[in-house]
């Protein structure tokens, strides 16, 4: 079953099947090296500007920034849900959470 | 590869767009497929219309853009009635109850909680009185900006009004120019104190005269490629052009024809055209628009006014804003009122209309700094309308804290905010009143807040800048704010250093506080205006001036308010909103 999945409104929202499911502005927990070296990362999602699947993983780029180091940057590959039976089951912002390695499956630590 | 927006484009877009909203406001908000919402709600930006965030599926922000912001007599009020009948919530907001109006910073009006069943019958009731919400949102042409007292202004060089409607008459529905590769933000400048904000748009017009023939002209100098969004601030480039008003149209045409076939369609995150200047540089961008967008000889720039500008310039003296009482050229008065945040009651906004109509011609214009003016008031009737219960409110002699503050739409409806902002900037404006003794001679101090880096307040130009964030305190992510100061516009524009970062949102009425005192107790004398305080610091030695502290000011919001369905409903719960909903308020199923 083909997935419709996009950004929407300037990267205010992963959209998938024409449903807005992913919001910037929620706090996302990562792990250390992913987006900085704070452990764990709490960074601030601030735009979306990709989205795609990796299996039955729904990864997006995004741009955002660690609330306790300040680095501000990119980060590629974010796994934000799954498609489940041709459902979108979103993770929480508060798990944490690896990127995507191209080929290695989603990492989704808690 | 062309993104999905431009493949929408494509198929649907510009006045093709109407049928098919009124057919599904005809057939009711179920008519629109689930599996074209997305392609619908981008074209619907066209005309105006502009989905609201999740949680409130189904009601839409509408916006009504009249050039150079002039309201014409009837106008107003038509707006206000509209706003009564149809801009109605499930719930109130606790400071501006339910039904209201927003003035934009760029010289609109925008009306919430619109439902697409009634959109035929708006435009209707808005097209009786001449006006419209074509291009108001979308890829083209937006709502034309510019000097809000054209055509009435001592200071006016040129006369701005004529080129705004000149340009909306020609380039608005406008086959042609109705599908660029983003918004196109157009901004015409006619007096010698630069309120057109010209440096912050796409396209600029500022006033300037040149000697062509032997003869003084009088016109306008180009600049293109301006902008605040995405933390890629630009001020407009000088192109080195001089255009008199009515090659000004031509010039506007070409430029946009240029944008139109070069801007990246592959990205929409590199399509402003401030990035094809920068790719390009100016030069580049005159000799494309010489050889191939204009039949005639462009001029080289004339002599400007940039020297003389005043408004928003930093200096402790000038004019930075168009409150207050002024004389006409005519010898009758414009009056400037203060509207906080923007946002007007519609009981007041009756009262306003009445008063504009009893002591002025019944014109009501809007500034980029979210505040009204009436028009055309013969002097023997200021005090009458001075002494109007609506202008203790409304007033032509704000408090400085309360007339600079500005605020986007933020989190109530806006899907890219990060924080609440207008009920926030509100009480921040009325804490620091009531707390904050400002040094002596500081009359004008603008705090701009904006709800992410879209910039919709325009926080890179203010004296204080608040960009929406998040910070965790006592172990929780709560809602902050970046601060930073020193922002402005006239001669030398200058983006505000961000010197305060992840500053939680409690602690910057004391942040502020402490910042006006520290800046009391080290300017070099009461003539030194705060930018100029700012310019001569480096970012270091500002961090340490903010200071934030918690205060006995109380924020309500502090928790992840883009997480509920309104901020302000009792129960906020997402689960606990009443959209998608029919026509009449009744809620429908849904997933999404």
């Amino acid at each position: 079953m083909a997935i419709a999945l996009r950004t929407l409104d300037d990267g205010a929202w992963i959209s998938v099947n024409d449903s807005r499911q992913v919001s910037v502005s929620d706090v996302w927990t990562l792990s250390r090296g992913v987006f900085c070296e704070c452990e764990p990362a709490y960074v601030l999602l601030e735009g979306f500007f990709g989205t795609g699947v990796d299996g039955s993983v729904v990864v997006a780029d995004a741009v955002g920034q660690c609330l306790e180091c300040g680095t501000r940057d990119s980060i590629d590959r974010l796994p934000v849900g799954r498609i489940v039976d041709g459902e979108f089951k979103p993770y929480g912002p508060e798990g944490i959470q690896s990127t995507v390695d191209p080929g290695a499956g989603a990492v989704r630590q808690t | 590869m062309p993104s999905d927006v431009e493949e929408w484009k494509e198929e649907l877009y510009g006045t093709d767009i109407r049928a098919e909203m009124e057919r599904f406001a005809e057939e009711g908000w179920e008519a629109i497929p689930d599996d074209e919402h997305d392609a619908w709600f981008e074209r619907f930006k066209w005309y105006g219309l502009y989905h609201q965030r999740a949680g409130q599926e189904s009601y839409f922000m509408m916006r009504i853009g009249p050039p150079g912001g002039v309201l014409e007599p009837g106008q107003f009020r038509r707006i206000v009635e509209i706003a009564d009948e149809y801009s109605r919530g499930p719930t109130d907001n606790p400071v501006f109850g339910n039904g209201w109006l927003d003035v934009t910073t760029r010289q609109a009006i925008q009306l919430h909680w619109i439902r697409i069943e009634d959109v035929p019958d708006i435009w209707d009731e808005l097209e009786e009185v001449g006006l419209s919400t074509v291009q108001a949102c979308g890829d083209s042409w937006r709502n034309i900006v510019g000097c809000p007292v054209a055509g009435k202004d001592k200071h006016e060089h040129v006369d701005a009004d004529w080129l705004a409607t000149e340009l909306h008459d020609t380039y608005k529905e406008n086959e042609a120019h109705s599908n660029l590769p983003r918004k196109w933000k157009v901004s015409v400048t006619g007096c010698d104190e630069g309120c057109g904000q010209g440096d912050i748009n796409d396209l600029a017009f500022e006033p300037a005269e040149k000697e062509v023939d032997g003869e003084t002209v009088t016109g306008y100098n180009v600049r293109v490629g301006g902008g605040l969004s995405r933390n890629e601030p630009r001020f407009a480039r000088d192109i080195d052009v001089f255009a008199t008003p009515e090659r000004a149209v031509d010039v506007a045409g070409g430029i946009s024809a240029l944008f139109r076939d070069n801007g990246d369609r592959d990205n929409r995150y590199n399509a402003r055209i401030k990035f094809l200047v920068d790719e390009w540089g100016p030069e580049k961008l005159r000799e494309t628009l010489q050889e191939e967008y204009v039949d005639f000889e462009l001029h080289t720039a004339g002599e400007d006014l940039r020297d003389s500008y005043s408004y928003n310039a930093g200096e402790a003296d000038g004019k930075h804003d168009h409150v207050g009482v002024h004389e006409q050229v005519d010898g009758d008065y414009y009056v400037g009122l203060n509207v906080l945040v923007g946002r007007i009651g519609v009981d007041e906004g009756y009262e306003l209309a009445d008063a504009a109509e009893e002591h002025g011609s019944g014109e009501v214009r809007l500034t980029q700094r979210q505040n009204i003016i009436f028009t055309d008031v013969p002097e023997e009737n200021l005090e009458d309308l001075r002494s109007e219960p609506v202008l203790e409110h409304y007033s032509p002699d704000p408090h400085p804290l309360q007339r600079g503050s500005i605020a986007c739409t933020g989190t109530e409806f806006c899907s890219l905010s990060i924080v609440e902002t207008k009920n926030r900037q509100v009480r921040y404006a009325r804490w620091l009143v009531d707390n904050v003794e400002l040094p002596e001679g500081v009359e004008d101090f603008h705090i701009h807040l904006s709800g992410c880096t879209a910039s919709c307040a325009q926080p890179q130009i203010a004296d204080v800048s608040l960009r929406g964030m998040k910070t965790r305190k006592d172990g929780e992510p709560v809602e902050a704010l970046d601060i930073g100061l020193g922002g402005g516009l006239g001669e030398d524009p200058q983006f505000a250093s961000w010197v305060g970062e992840r500053v939680p949102a409690d602690e910057v009425p004391g942040a502020i506080a402490n910042l006006l005192e520290n800046f009391a107790a080290a300017r070099n004398d009461e003539s030194q205006s705060f930018r100029e305080f700012v310019a001569d610091r480096d970012d270091d030695e500002l961090a340490e001036l903010i200071e934030p502290e918690e205060t006995d000011y109380e924020d309500p919001f502090m928790h992840n308010t883009k997480r509920t369905w309104y901020p302000y409903a009792e129960d906020d719960d997402m689960d606990a909103s009443p959209a998608p909903a029919k026509a009449d308020g009744t809620p429908l199923p849904s997933d999404d």
